[in-house]
C-alpha cells in the first residue's frame, strides 16, 4: 500500500470541462462560418484567417514569455481571438492589418490587463475598433468591399444604386430619401422605393441567410453562424439568454423605429440577418470573460447591446453598431454584476 | 420523459459511481484488534475521559462523559484494556485526545438494562435521554448531537419531520443498503422521532436513483395518514438539509437560521436507525455501516464496523481490498469527505464511507477565472462563488461578508463545476472562517 497519500480540501472530484475544451469547441463552432468565408471570398479570406490566428497565438506566447508567466497557448483562447479578428476584416484588407489587429488584441487588450480572464473588453472587438480608427477607408469603405461569390455587395441588382453593404445601403442611400422626399427627383424616389422593396423580398432573405451579400469575412452567412451557435448552445458554453435578449431587442426596436417610412414599419428580418448581429450576438456578446455572470445580468447586458446597436444603426454615424454596442456593454459588465447579485437562499 | 420530481435550485450531476457497492449486502467485519476513540467526535462541548490507562472495559462501557448539554457520551466499542489516553492522529489531520483500547478478542458486553419490548410507555423526555445516553449524533454530516435537534426550544413548532434518504454523495451506498435491509427498524425509528417531535407530517425522501428503497419504504407505510414516501431528483447536494427542505416544502431556512425556524427537522437514515437501537434495545452507538469503495478498491462493499477501528486494519480485514497504487483515501464521499493524511486513523461516529482513489488522483488546475458563471448557476445557496473566491484570495474580508460568505454550506458544487479548476469552495471556506473568527473577536 502507498505510504504517501494526497491530502487536499474537498471536493476530490472535478468535472471534465476545461477552459481548453470550451475554447476548442468555440473554434469548431466558428469553422462553418470560416469555411463559408473561404468559399465566398476565396483564398484571400483563408490567408487573413491563418495570418490572424498565427499572429494571435505567437503574440500570446511572446507576451507570456516576457511577463514570465506560463505559456498557455494550448487553451485555444488566442485562436478564438484570431479567428474573430479576421471575421471582422473585409476580404480586401491587407495581410498586415490582420497582423496589427491580432497583436493589438492579444498584447494590449488581453495580456496587458493580465491575460485570460482579466481583460475588460472583448479583445477582437477592441482591435477592430482600433483598425477602424486607424484605417477607416479600408474598414468602412462604401464601395470597396469585395462582393461574395454568387452575389453582389448589397445583395440587390438595381440600376441607379451604388454598390454598398446592405446596412450602408439603407443608411446612406434609402433612409435620407424618405426623410425629405421633396429634395429628390421622382426617379430617385422611385429607385429608393424599389431598393426598399427589394430588401423586403423573399429572395433577399435567402441571400442574407446563405451569404450572397457583402460584408466582413465572418458576418455574411446567417445559416453558417447559426449552425456553429447551435453547437455552443447544446454544449452549454453560451447562455441562450444573451443571443435571445440581444436579437429580440434588435427585432422589436427595428420594427418600431427601423422603417424609413414611419413607426412600426421596420423590416425586422433585415435588421436581424444583416450586418454583424448574428456574429456578435452568438460569438462575441457571449464571451464569458466580458459579459455578466448572473442570469439577470445577462438579460440586462443583452438588451443593452440590442438597444445600443439599433441606436447606432438608426441614429449614429456608422452603418453598423454591433461592435461598439458590445464594447460599451462590456464596460458596464462589472457594474451589472454587482447590481444583479442573486437573492440568496433564505435571504430577506 | 419530463420529470417534475421535487428538487432544489442549482446543484451538479457528478457521476453517481454507486454500481460497485449498491448490490452488496452489508457484511459484519471481524472485530478490530484495537480501537482509537477520539474525544472530539462531533460538534459541541468537549468530552472528559473517565477511564485511565490500564482500565478494563467492555463493549458499552462509558469512557468519556459530556461537559455540557450540546454533547453526548462516548462508549467503548470493543472489550479489552485501555492502553492510553493520549493525542492520536484524527482524520482531520490534527492530533487530538483519544482513548486507545487494546482488544481482548472476546466481545464482552456491559450488561444492558433490560428493556421492555414495548417502549411506548416511555415519555418523550425519557426517549430523548436514551438518545443522548447512547451517544448519538447526526450521522449524515456535521455531527450535531441528535437529542438537541430533537429538543426544539419553546416557541418553535415542528410540523414536518424529514427522513433524509437522499444519499447524494457519489459512491456511498451505506444508507441505501440499510433502507433495504433494515426497513422495519427504520420505520420504527421514524415513528419514535415523530412521537418526540409531535409533528403531523413525516416525509421520507429518497433520491430517485434508489427505486428499491422507495419501494421498500412505500410498502412499510402504505397509505398511512401523515406519512409520505417521495422520490427526489438525483442531484448533488440533494441531501443537504436546506436543499431537501426547499425541495419538499418550498420553505427556505432563513440565513443564519436552523431548519426548526421553518418548522422542519431532518435526520438521516443511519441516525434514525441508531435512535431505534438506543430506544428499543438500549444500545449505545458503537457500530457504523461504512461503504468501502472507489477505483482503488478491488472488492467494494458495505461493511458494519466498530467505531474507532483503524482504517488500515479495516481495509486488511477485507481480503486483498487495495492494490498498490493508492493515491488518496477519502473519509466520507468525494464531494465533502476528508482526505486522510494516513490510513492510521479511526472510523468516527459520523463516518459513512471510505472512498479510495488511485494514482493519478484528480488535481485542480486553479487557472484564472474566465467568468463563465457555472458556479453562480450551480450554487444551491445562490452565492457568487467566483467573486467570493477572488475576495478571499485578496484578503477582502469586508467584501466576503457583503457577498454572504457565512451562508456557504461548503457543498463544493462550485469547485466541481469550474472549468478553470479553481479552488473556489476552498477559498470561500477560508474566507468564511476568517469572517466568523472576526465576529467572535468582536463579541469578546
Amino acid at each position: 500500500m502507498a505510504n504517501i497519500l494526497h491530502v487536499s480540501s474537498s471536493p476530490h472530484i472535478y468535472t471534465r470541462e476545461s477552459v481548453q475544451r470550451i475554447m476548442l469547441t468555440v473554434v469548431i463552432a466558428l469553422l462553418p462560418a470560416a469555411l463559408g468565408a473561404v468559399y465566398l471570398f476565396g483564398t484571400r479570406a483563408l490567408i487573413l484567417i491563418l495570418v490572424a490566428v498565427a499572429t494571435a497565438v505567437g503574440a500570446e506566447a511572446l507576451c507570456q514569455k516576457i511577463r514570465g508567466v506560463p505559456v498557455t497557448i494550448r487553451d485555444y483562447s488566442a485562436v478564438v481571438t484570431g479567428i474573430l479578428l479576421a471575421f471582422n476584416l473585409p476580404a480586401n484588407a491587407p495581410w498586415w492589418m490582420a497582423v496589427i489587429g491580432s497583436v493589438f488584441a492579444i498584447a494590449i487588450v488581453k495580456q496587458l490587463f493580465g491575460g485570460i480572464g482579466y481583460n475588460i473588453w472583448n479583445p477582437a472587438l477592441v482591435a477592430r475598433a482600433f483598425l477602424l480608427a486607424s484605417w477607416p477607408t479600408t474598414m468602412v469603405s462604401n464601395t470597396d468591399y469585395p462582393a461574395p461569390r454568387g452575389g453582389t455587395l448589397s445583395g440587390l441588382t438595381l440600376e441607379g444604386i451604388t454598390q454598398a453593404t446592405p446596412l450602408q445601403l439603407i443608411k446612406n442611400n434609402i433612409a435620407p430619401v424618405f426623410k425629405q422626399i421633396s429634395a429628390y427627383s421622382a426617379s430617385e424616389v422611385e429607385t429608393a422605393r424599389k431598393a426598399l422593396d427589394g430588401l423586403a423580398g423573399a429572395d433577399y432573405f435567402g441571400s442574407l441567410f446563405w451569404g450572397r451579400v457583402g460584408g466582413v469575412l465572418g458576418e455574411t452567412s446567417a445559416a453558417l453562424l447559426i449552425l456553429g451557435a447551435v453547437l455552443l448552445l447544446v454544449r452549454g458554453y453560451i447562455d441562450w439568454r444573451v443571443p435571445a435578449g440581444y436579437i429580440a431587442s434588435v427585432a422589436v426596436l427595428a420594427w418600431i423605429f427601423g422603417g424609413p417610412q414611419g413607426y412600426f414599419t421596420g423590416n425586422v428580418l433585415f435588421h436581424v440577418l444583416s450586418g454583424g448581429l448574428l456574429l456578435g450576438a452568438f460569438f462575441m456578446a457571449t464571451d464569458m470573460v466580458t459579459s455578466p455572470v448572473t442570469r439577470q445580468g445577462k438579460w440586462i447586458f443583452a438588451v443593452g447591446c440590442g438597444a445600443l446597436t439599433m441606436l447606432i444603426r438608426l441614429k449614429g454615424g456608422y452603418p453598423e453598431g454591433v461592435s461598439y454596442a458590445i464594447l460599451l456593454m462590456n464596460t458596464a459588465t462589472p457594474l451589472i454584476d454587482s447590481y444583479t447579485k442573486p437573492k440568496i437562499y433564505g435571504g430577506s | 420523459m419530463f420529470s417534475t420530481i421535487a428538487t432544489f435550485k442549482g446543484g451538479v450531476h457528478p457521476p453517481e459511481a454507486k454500481e460497485a457497492s449498491r448490490d452488496k449486502e452489508i457484511k459484519t467485519l471481524e472485530l478490530p484488534g484495537k480501537v482509537v476513540l477520539h474525544l472530539q467526535q462531533h460538534i459541541g462541548a468537549p468530552l472528559e475521559a473517565v477511564v485511565e490507562k490500564g482500565a478494563e472495559v467492555k463493549v458499552g462501557t462509558l469512557i468519556a462523559r459530556p461537559t455540557g448539554f450540546v454533547s453526548v457520551p462516548l462508549h467503548a466499542t470493543i472489550s479489552g484494556t485501555v492502553k492510553a489516553v493520549e493525542e492520536c492522529l484524527h482524520p482531520a489531520g490534527l492530533n487530538m485526545q483519544a482513548v486507545v483500547i487494546e482488544g481482548n478478542g472476546k466481545d464482552e458486553w456491559e450488561p444492558v438494562p433490560a428493556v421492555a419490548a414495548d417502549y411506548s410507555g416511555l415519555s418523550v423526555d425519557e426517549l430523548r435521554k436514551r438518545i443522548q445516553e447512547a451517544g448519538i449524533v447526526g450521522l449524515g454530516g456535521a455531527g450535531f448531537p441528535t437529542h438537541v435537534k430533537l429538543s426544539p426550544p419553546a416557541g418553535k413548532t415542528i410540523d414536518t419531520f424529514i427522513l433524509n434518504g437522499a444519499e447524494c454523495e457519489p459512491y456511498l451506498t451505506a444508507d441505501f443498503r440499510q433502507m433495504l435491509e433494515r426497513t422495519a427498524d427504520l420505520a420504527a425509528g421514524i415513528r419514535i422521532v415523530r412521537r418526540i417531535l409531535g409533528c403531523g407530517r413525516v416525509i421520507l425522501a429518497v433520491e430517485d436513483n434508489k427505486p428499491e428503497a422507495l419501494q421498500a419504504l412505500a410498502e412499510k407505510f402504505g397509505e398511512e395518514e401523515g406519512y409520505k414516501v417521495t422520490g427526489v431528483q438525483t442531484k448533488y447536494p440533494q441531501g443537504g438539509e436546506k436543499q431537501l427542505i426547499e425541495a419538499l416544502t418550498g420553505r427556505q431556512v432563513p440565513t443564519g437560521g436552523l431548519p426548526m425556524d421553518v418548522g422542519c427537522v431532518v435526520q438521516n437514515v443511519s441516525t434514525v436507525l441508531s435512535i431505534y437501537d438506543a430506544v428499543s434495545r438500549n444500545l449505545p452507538l458503537i457500530e457504523k455501516v461504512v461503504t468501502l469503495t472507489g477505483p482503488a478498491v478491488r472488492n467494494p462493499g458495505n461493511y458494519r464496523v466498530r467505531v474507532g477501528a483503524l482504517v488500515e486494519e479495516l481495509i486488511t480485514r477485507v481480503e486483498g481490498a487495495v492494490p498498490g497504487n493508492l493515491g488518496k483515501a477519502i473519509m466520507g464521499g468525494p464531494m465533502m469527505g476528508l482526505a486522510l493524511p494516513s490510513l492510521d486513523v479511526p472510523v468516527l461516529k459520523g463516518t459513512n464511507g471510505l472512498v479510495l482513489l488511485e494514482e493519478p488522483v484528480p488535481v485542480s488546475a486553479h487557472l484564472p477565472c474566465i467568468r463563465c458563471g457555472s458556479c453562480v448557476d450551480t450554487c444551491p445557496i445562490r452565492l457568487m462563488p467566483c467573486e467570493l473566491a477572488l475576495f478571499a484570495e485578496n484578503d477582502r474580508w469586508d467584501k466576503c461578508r457583503e457577498y454572504f460568505v457565512k451562508d456557504c454550506i461548503e457543498c463544493g458544487s462550485c469547485s466541481y463545476t469550474c472549468p478553470a479548476g479553481r479552488n473556489l469552495v476552498q477559498l470561500i471556506r477560508f474566507g468564511k472562517y476568517k469572517v466568523i473568527s472576526e465576529d467572535q473577536r468582536k463579541k469578546k
